[in-house]
């Protein structure tokens, strides 16, 4: 299953270890993570569900493309890293 | 006695314990407080976070900052837009809406148990009927079709950072936006009416500077005793209504009528205080001396008061939710963008240096 795992900026909010999740596009894999932590989308995602403008999320290596929709694909070896861009600090 | 600073930097909890103010808690040390709600009604605390990369948060606490729940903060339905207007003559852009900032937070009447009103970036207001475990937004002021010309005012988005309940009547509500000027509800928020007649916009062209609907007002507060007086220090000066919003007069104060705080004494709606700055794009005290400025007859004369605040080289600015003042109306505090806070136990007569070391401070309330 797809790997993700989340800065450690992250970690002085909210509890996130990194996890493996089923899901073929990142928009998958990240509702089956906030199904088990909830809290966690607010801090990804803004309201409309796009990715937050200073969040920064590498799939494979490579920032994701679609920062609105989250149908970038994903493999069962994929690796996600949630990252907090330099920007907005 | 006890009051709340909010900063860039974490929250600081005041007590006076034995003739002096001293910190008593530290919460949030690192993250960005731009909000905060003591409820009296319930003693319960609330704390809005900005914490940049991962959004607008919101925080509550019912044992004085021992522990903090967190809760889910207002949220903008999906599909909503915020409105951006183009000021060369293009067509007005659109963006999806997002809560970047809890700009204000108010709690609702006395017979109104664990209501609570929410203001914010972009300006929209939102209510919650159980102490802040759900929020929804107030549809008929977000529907208002005034809100597509309203711009931001030193923010991005427009926003809404006054919220006052009319001890009177608890569905009374005024609220300020900047800029979009002053509104009232007099049903609880079922509908809304532009109430900004007689504010002047010098930032607009000439035909347009009296438009109710793009006013800057920078802060709106009630008098609590005379609920029909509200002072508004505006980017363009200060002003006063003493008709409940009907309409409102200019008032010019000395060394400067420009700031962003403004604070009303609970019982005598001609007493008022200001922290003046030179104008706006200049925002430093005039000649690099801090005052407060005050009036006690309605705003025909002011006095300025710098007892015990510095008179050299000081280029604070009081943020408009920073300048607050007690039930009593002795008690004042203040709190500045370099981080300075200050307090008076006299209404502003003379002034005492809390810290000059805080970071920058965003909001001032009293527990």
């Amino acid at each position: 299953m797809p790997r993700i795992e989340f800065t450690s900026h992250l970690q002085r909010h909210l509890d996130c270890p990194s996890t493996t999740v089923s899901g073929t596009t990142l928009r998958e894999v990240l509702d089956n993570v906030f199904a088990e932590l909830p809290q966690l989308q607010g801090y990804l995602l803004d309201d409309q569900q796009g990715v937050r403008k200073h969040v920064m999320i590498f799939l494979d290596g490579q920032p994701i493309d679609d920062r609105i929709h989250l149908s970038d694909p994903v493999t069962t070896n994929s690796e996600i890293y949630v990252m907090q861009a330099l920007s907005g600090g | 006695m006890k009051f709340y600073i909010g900063t860039r930097k974490g929250l600081f909890t005041y007590e006076k314990q034995a003739s002096r103010w001293d910190i008593t808690h530290v919460d949030f040390l690192g993250d960005n407080v731009s909000m905060i709600l003591f409820d009296r009604r319930d003693n319960t605390l609330y704390a809005g976070l900005n914490l940049g990369h991962f959004g607008a948060k919101l925080r509550r606490s019912t044992d004085s900052g021992e522990n903090w729940d967190e809760l889910t903060p207002p949220t903008f339905p999906a599909g909503e837009f915020v409105t951006i207007p183009q000021f060369d003559g293009s067509e007005a852009k659109q963006k999806p809406a997002s809560l970047s900032e809890i700009w204000e937070m108010t709690a609702g009447g006395d017979d109104q148990p664990g209501l609570l009103w929410a203001g914010t970036i972009p300006a929209a207001l939102f209510v919650s009927r159980d102490r802040g475990d759900t929020w929804e937004l107030n549809d008929a002021f977000w529907n208002l079709p005034q809100r597509h010309v309203w711009f931001g005012g030193g923010k991005d988005d427009a926003g809404l950072h006054s919220i006052s309940v009319d001890p009177r009547n608890s569905n009374h509500v005024t609220v300020a936006v900047s800029c979009g000027g002053t509104w009232q509800t007099t049903d609880g928020g079922v509908t809304w009416a532009c109430r900004s007649d007689g504010m002047r916009a010098e930032y607009m062209p000439p035909d347009r500077q009296f438009d109710p609907e793009i006013q800057d007002p920078h802060r709106l507060v009630q008098c609590p005793g005379s609920p029909d007086h509200f002072w508004v220090q505006h980017h363009n000066g200060i002003f006063k209504s003493t008709n409940n919003c009907e309409s409102w007069e200019e008032i010019n104060a000395e060394p400067s009528s420009f700031g962003l705080g403004v604070a009303v004494h609970p019982h005598d709606p001609n007493t008022a205080w200001f922290v003046p700055g030179i104008k706006d794009e200049a925002r430093v005290p005039v000649d690099g001396k801090l005052v407060v400025t005050r009036t006690r007859d309605g705003g025909e004369t002011f006095e300025s008061l710098s007892d015990g605040l510095p008179q050299e080289h000081a280029y604070d600015i009081a943020y408009r939710h920073t300048l607050s003042v007690d039930d009593s109306g002795d008690v004042l505090i203040f709190g500045t963008t370099t981080g300075n806070l200050f307090v008076s136990e006299n209404g502003g007569d003379s002034w005492d240096c809390l810290s000059t070391t805080l970071p920058p401070i965003y909001v001032a309330r009293f527990g």
